[in-house]
């Protein structure tokens, strides 16, 4: 089995880039699992189009990306029972800094064109810890917009591949399926771990507590001056 | 680099929607030619340009293959946005980067490895030939007309992108001399594929691909029979222009413009 993970902004265009692919591989089983906050309905959209095993996960209060990793190895053991080849992850999308891409997986990053040419610079790490940048919405931007878009990804993750195109379409993403065909194999699902470490969360904001200003709370807490992390408590 | 010069783009047919094979073997086409491609809506001609600027190796649903002097194109020719052979403008005249022209002008420069001011200003003044509204270096990108907009784009794509295949989705609009606009990508030797539904565009090229269905239906090459109906269209062109002018200029037009 091979495991897809897919993240990027909310409204970037992920699910239609999903929905390209499976259409893309009719010979394969695809499983797909969606994590998000409060309402979502792909997985809906992907079972009745495809007819293919999919999953939601509510995260409710907890960060989505770690209610995401929480429930990324029962989600693998859930696919492969479905005899799957291919299970596709979907991430909420809420958190930039949060890089839920996984070792022995796929890591798609999906990134819309029209998001304003900075957007690749405010989202670094969920693009450098990727595999493949697929840039949507390419059809709405000029050829100058687009070559910028391109060196400004290139400039966060001067290896990543870059795929563009009008996902509605799906023009454009023969590299993507390619790269997807020759991705990775789980070859030991006990051993696989995140790519990158997420921020901290640990402090009296965590558990609910509205205050405002680092007086008022505990754990790892910050300054406007000076220091940059701190430690408050027992 | 001299493996990188291209001297012959040629398309190779595909299948209209029905499977049923198009109406050509080959079309080649060299830097300096000009081809429009005309049809109805949904005939298929934006997936044409499409399959130009991806070059298609019978993988999109047309089943076409587009071939670099003669052989299957190197990956790095579609990847690698420096060294890709082709620039493309469609039909949104919007730009969405709310810098000045000349940031902007020049962060595309500098993403395509070029320091310097100077190629800015030759940008902004080969724009300023193609539009009847001067664009000031100034002014933000977002503040300008679309006439102004594709003015600077074409400008942008022949000296900046500066790639020998330009590919025009739609350029007509109020605000652009078109036959400036072809005229220039000849004297810049471009290979030029425009889409076009305006008969003075049409006409300007050297040939016309006639779509249908999702498919090419034939192939036209005037060679000077269109000539005495150009001059017509260009003389029309150039009166609608004038009244243009005059009523952007708040005149009251009283009397039947010569064309």
């Amino acid at each position: 089995m091979r495991l897809i993970i897919v993240a990027g902004p909310p409204s970037t265009g992920k699910t239609s880039v999903i929905k390209q692919i499976i259409r893309s591989m009719p010979d394969f089983r695809f499983s797909y699992l969606k994590i998000d906050v409060v309402v979502a309905t792909e997985d809906e959209e992907l079972a009745a189009e495809f007819g293919i095993p999919t999953k939601k996960v509510y995260s409710g209060d907890l960060c989505p990306d770690h209610a995401g990793i929480m429930v990324m190895d029962d989600a693998i053991s859930w696919a492969s029972d479905q005899k799957t080849d291919y299970l596709i992850v979907e991430s909420a999308g809420l958190c930039l800094r949060c890089t839920p891409y996984t070792t022995q997986s796929l890591g798609i990053v999906v990134l819309s064109a029209i998001s304003g040419i900075h957007s690749p610079v405010k989202m670094a790490p969920m693009i450098a810890l990727a595999d493949i940048a697929v840039v949507t919405r390419i059809d709405l931007v000029t050829q100058a917009e687009k070559e910028v878009f391109r060196e400004k990804i290139k400039s966060i993750s001067q290896g990543i591949e870059i795929v563009e195109t009008n996902a509605i379409q799906g023009t454009g993403l023969r590299f993507l399926i390619r790269a997807i065909s020759e991705g990775p194999e789980i070859t030991d699902s006990k051993a696989i771990t995140l790519r990158g470490i997420p921020p901290l969360g640990v402090c009296t904001v965590c558990i609910g507590k509205t205050s405002i200003g680092w007086q008022n709370h505990f754990g790892v807490i910050r300054r406007l001056d000076g220091a940059d992390y701190l430690f408050r408590g027992e | 680099m001299p493996e990188d010069i291209i001297h012959e783009i040629t398309i190779l047919s595909g299948k209209n929607r029905n499977g049923v094979p198009e109406g050509f073997d080959e079309i080649r086409i060299k830097p300096g030619d000009t081809i429009s491609i005309v049809g109805p809506t949904g005939s298929g001609k934006s997936a044409l340009i499409n399959d130009i600027e991806i070059f298609a190796n019978r993988d999109t649903v047309t089943g076409r293959k587009i071939l670099i002097n003669g052989a299957i194109p190197p990956e790095y020719f579609i990847r690698d946005p420096a060294r890709k052979p082709v620039a493309m403008i469609t039909q949104n005249t919007r730009c969405l980067c709310d810098l000045s022209v000349e940031d902007f002008l020049l962060m595309h420069t500098k993403s395509r490895g070029y320091q310097g001011q100077d190629l800015v200003d030759t940008t902004i003044s080969l724009a300023n030939q193609f539009t009847g509204e001067p664009i000031q270096r100034k002014v933000r990108m977002t503040q300008l007309s679309g006439g102004q907009t594709r003015s600077l784009m074409v400008a942008d794509a022949i000296l900046i992108s500066n790639t020998p295949i330009i590919l025009l989705d739609e350029v007509e609009n109020a605000g652009i001399f078109k036959d400036r606009v072809i005229e220039a990508l000849r004297r810049y030797h471009k290979a030029l594929l425009f889409v076009t539904h305006d008969p003075l565009v049409s006409l300007l090229s050297d040939r016309r691909i006639v779509m249908q269905d999702g498919a090419v239906a034939k192939v036209l090459t005037p060679n000077g029979l269109e000539q005495s109906a150009l001059k017509q269209m260009l003389a029309y062109d150039a009166a609608i222009a004038r009244v243009r002018e005059m009523i952007r200029a708040g005149e009251l037009i009283t009397k039947a413009v010569p064309a």
